[in-house]
């Protein structure tokens, strides 16, 4: 049923219906809804887990690191500096193969010091093995929960992810959204079945010393399961879409692309925008048109190529900024490589950095730039304050 | 995009509630089935600072996920925020602007647009003894503008208040209703 919620307690609900057996989590400001929700729940009786208060978001992902490895579900949430707080763990849990979802309200790092939007925190992280989810909307970042621990924790995968959104623009938006019953939920999504867990019945050990011998290999089944997931979660968006009207089977959805010449490439809420500026410029004759990135990793380069076969210009959005790289954004390098043998030209535009608001005019600038063939820039900087 | 995109910008302080008010609009207009979309502008998080919040109305789901640059209504909680900002900024023309003050004229009000000017400080202070003007200019804001209705508006209140608080501020949504009805 449709009902009307701020983002971070849709979250907060998605969470408590994947019946989490353990949450840690750390409060950061734009995620800390989402954390009070779910503490409230598990106080109120109403979702039966440990909640462990931690001192820290590094503690948090430990106390998740090492609950998962005895074989509970687990969830947590951070942001930002959280994350980047959390970092030595989040590696240790891809290489340890533990399946544990975190919902990511993305906001900008320091220094300097911003509270507000972009998306340099998980993008930042995109090489620690952890799968990456990123929603436009309330309703598709809730569902992605749904389908991030069913593709987690299938045996061929068993790797973490992160379900990632604009922090503000998506976590304190209300809108309407609907939230599955428990009863649909659990029929979507079973208890979690460990491949193998901690147990001092049956002692074994996980995150062993790797000699040279055997580290590259173990590197090389991550990456194997990792690209293994990319088929786990189009195998559970498209069942999701079977069980509750919402296909989430693709990896990038195309919006207004059948003709399109320029196509712009975008993760999260700013595709919404993006996409009413199309329905604009497809008025005023310009054949524009979007391919929205829900998966970045595994990069899903194969489906990349195939929907944007046909364009000439591609202008990548980025809410992130690779500092001393050629094209600026993390993700062109990777559209560029996804099109390598094509005549198409792909540019990076980096933008809404910080929480700076974007405009369907800023996206209109930025496809006459790309037709002029400018771009690998930062749009819209204020040139009077450098 | 769909047949019809309305969009309110609320003015406030830091302290005042403009995000709830944000957060309740968007609700009633939703209860009276209409697609909303609500969200904060946070400046610094502190009391007293000028804040912003946006309400979106549209017959189908809402994408646009920018501020609100041309409201077709604001709704200013605070009049001594009207030297500090341009609250009026971009409202269109037929626009309504909603302020908060004890006088019967404010400056600046752009031609063409329809000014309410109505005191929520005095019938906030009087039935719910607090200086907090939020839940009043809703009730005025439905009565001038139509966008959601005085019951869904109550059963919004109801949901985020409970007993006697609730009471007090559909008290005070309701009242304000009335006085901007009859002015009209």
């Amino acid at each position: 049923m449709l009902q009307i919620m701020e983002g971070s307690h849709a979250v907060a609900e998605a969470a408590k219906l994947c019946r989490p057996e353990v949450v840690s989590a750390y409060p950061i400001t734009p995620q800390t809804h989402i954390v009070e929700r779910l503490a409230d729940f598990v106080a109120d009786g109403e979702l039966d887990a440990e909640y462990i208060c931690v001192e820290s978001e590094l503690s948090a992902l430990s106390v998740c690191l090492g609950s998962s490895a005895a074989g509970s579900r687990v969830y947590s949430a951070t942001s930002s500096q959280g994350l980047m707080l959390m970092a030595e763990v989040v590696f240790n849990v891809a290489g340890m193969r533990q399946p544990i979802i975190m919902s990511i309200a993305n906001r900008a790092l320091g220094a300097p010091l911003s509270i507000w939007n972009d998306q340099q925190d998980s993008i930042s992280l995109r090489d620690a093995g952890w799968f990456q989810l990123y929603g436009e909307d309330v309703q598709e970042m809730t569902d992605q929960h749904f389908i991030a621990y069913k593709a987690a924790e299938q045996h061929d995968v068993l790797l973490p992810g992160f379900v990632c959104f604009d922090g503000f623009i998506l976590s304190h938006t209300y809108e309407p959204v609907d939230i599955p019953t428990q009863e649909e939920i659990d029929a979507f999504l079973p208890p979690y079945v460990p491949y193998n867990k901690l147990d001092a019945k049956a002692p074994i050990s996980m995150g062993m010393y790797a000699t040279p011998d055997y580290y590259m290999e173990f590197r090389y089944e991550t990456d194997q399961a990792l690209q293994r997931a990319g088929d786990a979660i189009s195998a559970a968006g498209k069942e999701f879409g079977e069980m509750f009207g919402r296909d989430y089977s693709g990896h990038t959805e195309s919006y207004r692309m059948d003709d399109a010449d320029v196509a712009f490439v975008a993760l999260g809420s700013i595709c919404g925008t993006v996409k009413d500026a199309i329905d604009e410029m497809r008025a005023d004759g310009i054949k524009a048109g979007l391919v929205k990135i829900r998966t970045f990793r595994p990069f899903p380069s194969k489906e990349l190529a195939k929907a944007l076969a046909g364009v000439s210009k591609v202008a990548v959005l980025e809410k992130n900024i690779s500092l001393g790289s050629t094209m600026k954004g993390a993700v062109g390098p990777e559209v560029k490589d996804a099109v390598t043998g094509t005549a198409i030209d792909v540019y990076s535009y980096v933008i809404g950095l910080g929480g700076r608001d974007i405009r369907k005019k800023d996206i209109r600038g930025i496809a006459n730039l790309a037709e002029k063939g400018v771009g690998n820039m930062f749009y819209g900087l204020r040139t009077e304050v450098l | 995009m769909g047949i019809f995109l309305r969009e309110l910008r609320i003015h406030g302080r830091g302290g005042q509630g403009s995000v709830t008010a944000a957060e309740l609009i968007a609700t009633a207009a939703f209860k009276s089935g209409v697609f909303s979309q609500a969200f904060p502008a946070f400046g610094v998080e502190r009391r007293g600072a000028p804040v912003q919040a946006f309400v979106r109305f549209s017959d189908e789901k809402v994408r646009l996920r920018s501020q609100i640059y041309e409201p077709d209504y604001i709704i200013v909680q605070d009049s001594s925020l009207i030297t500090d900002v341009d609250v009026f900024s971009g409202l269109k023309e037929g626009g309504i602007a909603l302020v908060n003050t004890e006088k019967d004229t404010v400056d600046g009000v752009p031609e063409g647009v329809k000014l309410i000017a109505i005191d929520a400080t005095s019938l906030a202070l009087e039935i719910l003894g607090l200086p907090i003007t939020n839940t009043t200019l809703m009730g005025a804001f439905a009565a001038a503008t139509g966008e959601i209705g005085l019951e869904a508006l109550e059963e919004a209140l109801s949901e985020r208040f409970s007993g006697s608080l609730a009471e007090k501020n559909i008290a005070a949504a309701r009242r304000a209703y009335e006085l901007v009805k009859e002015g009209q």
